[in-house]
């Protein structure tokens, strides 16, 4: 008989209580079972930074995490940033710079950017390109991101 | 879904996760960071049937300074929490300057200083880090423990003296001797990439410049990280003039590791990689050393 692990999770300030398979990812997690689809998957191994969520306010890979290891953790997603009619600095930076194309690696940098941000307010370009050493893209060629993320530290610095 | 199903043990102590380990014998598999299991499991080129996972015994998660100047360090602490814990910084600067080099920040917030250890991957910082520093790794099983030197403990590639019961617990970093210093150079293809070459070493030296202690380790080079015998040999208890330094990268170079080829370089081509690395991080860590 398959084992079943009941978990209690906080994503984006709900909690969830669920009864999971040990071997389901937290990336899958978070897409099938709270259909929270704007965390998206690549690789599935751990490279390309698509998958990126805050865990305990740490940016992680969901993709190598089994759901399991989140039982009583807290978890922010790209949907607990901002809405369309009230985006996150970060997010308005991104668009402002063109800072994606097909927007499928957007939700990874960003979640590795809010984290980065939070505890450097005034990266060089040189410390930006190394915050995203780990977020692969292939449509920008990121000068664009590195752009967007330096706007988005001086917004970042006017809301606070 | 990806892996292969496992059963999960979530034990809460030390003690139930070794119990755990004992009952499960080959089946049983350690679950800590993850950031090297699961991708395998991802692929099913790892297949265990039942895992023990360490994130719920908080005990195994510690820096602790020791009285001797050296430092303790829980399993699973994370990379990221030893790469910025200050006493580690102020006592091994060499510790955080090789972590900083492995993956990406994301990895090394999951990634555990002892799973790295117990990983043994060839192209991997930590184990090669251990081998320089001469650390202790403290292994524990059901009704036993024994101390186990880093050089003992890596047996071959992804191979280690652990047995299945087996749990790696602390890795005691000892002190470095007065004037005694490190530095850490790679070549990789990217930031964050697995090196291409790498080399760390660690220099002490007397009152009259010449060196006391050398600890040169190659890694990325061959199927274990290799510590230099040619470098103590002909080194200690000489100055390290640039003649001799040049002396040891040429010899080790040509002597003590053994690269492969692959797509992105052949072993002559790293072969002269660590002739340059060697000789670089050796003329640092005498410069740090001297400071
Ligand atoms: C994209 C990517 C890039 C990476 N790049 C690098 C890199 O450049 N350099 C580098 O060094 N690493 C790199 N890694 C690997 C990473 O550093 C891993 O975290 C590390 O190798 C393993 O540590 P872990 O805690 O995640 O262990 P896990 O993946 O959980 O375990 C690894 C192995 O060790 C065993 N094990 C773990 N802890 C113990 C213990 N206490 N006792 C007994 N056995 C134990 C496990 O059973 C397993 O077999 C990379 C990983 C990814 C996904
Ligand atoms: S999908 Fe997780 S890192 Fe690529
Ligand atoms: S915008 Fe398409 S991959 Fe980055």
């Amino acid at each position: 008989m398959t084992q079943l692990v009941k978990i209690n999770v906080t994503v984006n300030g709900v909690s969830y209580e669920r009864e999971v398979e040990p071997r389901l990812l937290l990336s899958d997690f978070i897409r099938h079972d709270l259909k929270l689809t704007g965390t998206h998957v690549g690789c599935e191994h751990g490279l390309c930074g698509a998958c990126t969520i805050l865990f305990d306010g740490e940016s992680v890979r969901s993709c190598i995490m089994f759901a399991v290891m989140a039982d009583r953790h807290t978890i922010e997603t790209v949907e607990s940033l901002g809405t369309p009619d009230h985006l996150h600095p970060l997010q308005e930076a991104f668009m402002e710079k063109h800072a994606l194309q097909c927007g499928f690696c957007t939700p990874g940098f960003l979640m590795t950017l809010v984290d980065y941000l939070g505890d450097n307010k005034n990266p060089t370009d040189e410390e930006i390109r190394e915050a995203i050493d780990g977020n692969f893209c292939r449509c920008t060629g990121y000068e664009n991101i590195v752009e967007a993320v330096r706007l988005a530290a001086k917004k970042m610095a006017a809301h606070s | 879904m990806k892996p292969a199903p496992f059963e999960y043990y979530a034990p809460k102590t030390v003690e139930e996760a070794l119990q755990n380990l004992t009952d499960l014998g080959y089946s049983g598999k350690v679950l800590a960071g993850g950031q090297s299991l699961i991708p395998a499991m991802n692929f099913r080129m790892a297949r265990p049937s039942a895992l023990v996972d360490l994130n719920t015994v908080a005990e195994l998660a510690y820096i602790r300074p020791t009285a001797d100047g050296g430092i303790a360090i829980g399993t699973m602490t994370r990379d990221s929490v030893v790469e910025y814990d200050p006493i580690v910084k102020q006592r091994m600067p060499i510790v955080a300057e090789t972590i900083g080099y492995i993956a990406h920040a994301q990895i090394r917030a999951r990634g555990t200083f002892g799973g790295a250890i117990a990983h043994a991957d060839p192209a991997a910082q930590l184990p090669a880090l251990s081998l320089a520093l001469n650390a202790k790794l403290l292994v524990k099983r059901k009704g036993g423990e024994r101390w186990v030197t880093a050089e003992e403990f890596i047996v071959g590639p992804f191979m280690t003296v652990l047995e299945p019961e087996d749990l790696l617990v602390e890795v005691v970093l000892p002190p470095l001797a007065p004037r005694t210093a490190g530095s850490y150079k790679q070549v990789s293809r990217q930031r964050g990439g697995y090196a291409q070459a790498a080399t760390i070493s660690m220099v002490g030296l007397d009152d009259r410049d010449r060196v006391k202690d050398v600890r040169c380790v190659l890694f990325s080079v061959g199927e274990t990280p290799i510590l230099s015998k040619y470098a103590a040999k002909v080194l200690v208890g000489n100055e390290p003039t640039e003649a001799a330094i040049a002396d040891v990268a040429a010899y080790v170079a040509k002597n003590e590791c053994d690269p492969g080829s692959d797509l992105h370089g052949t072993a002559e081509y790293r072969r002269q990689l660590v002739q340059v690395l060697v000789r670089r991080s050796l003329t640092e860590a005498v410069l740090r050393a001297k400071k």
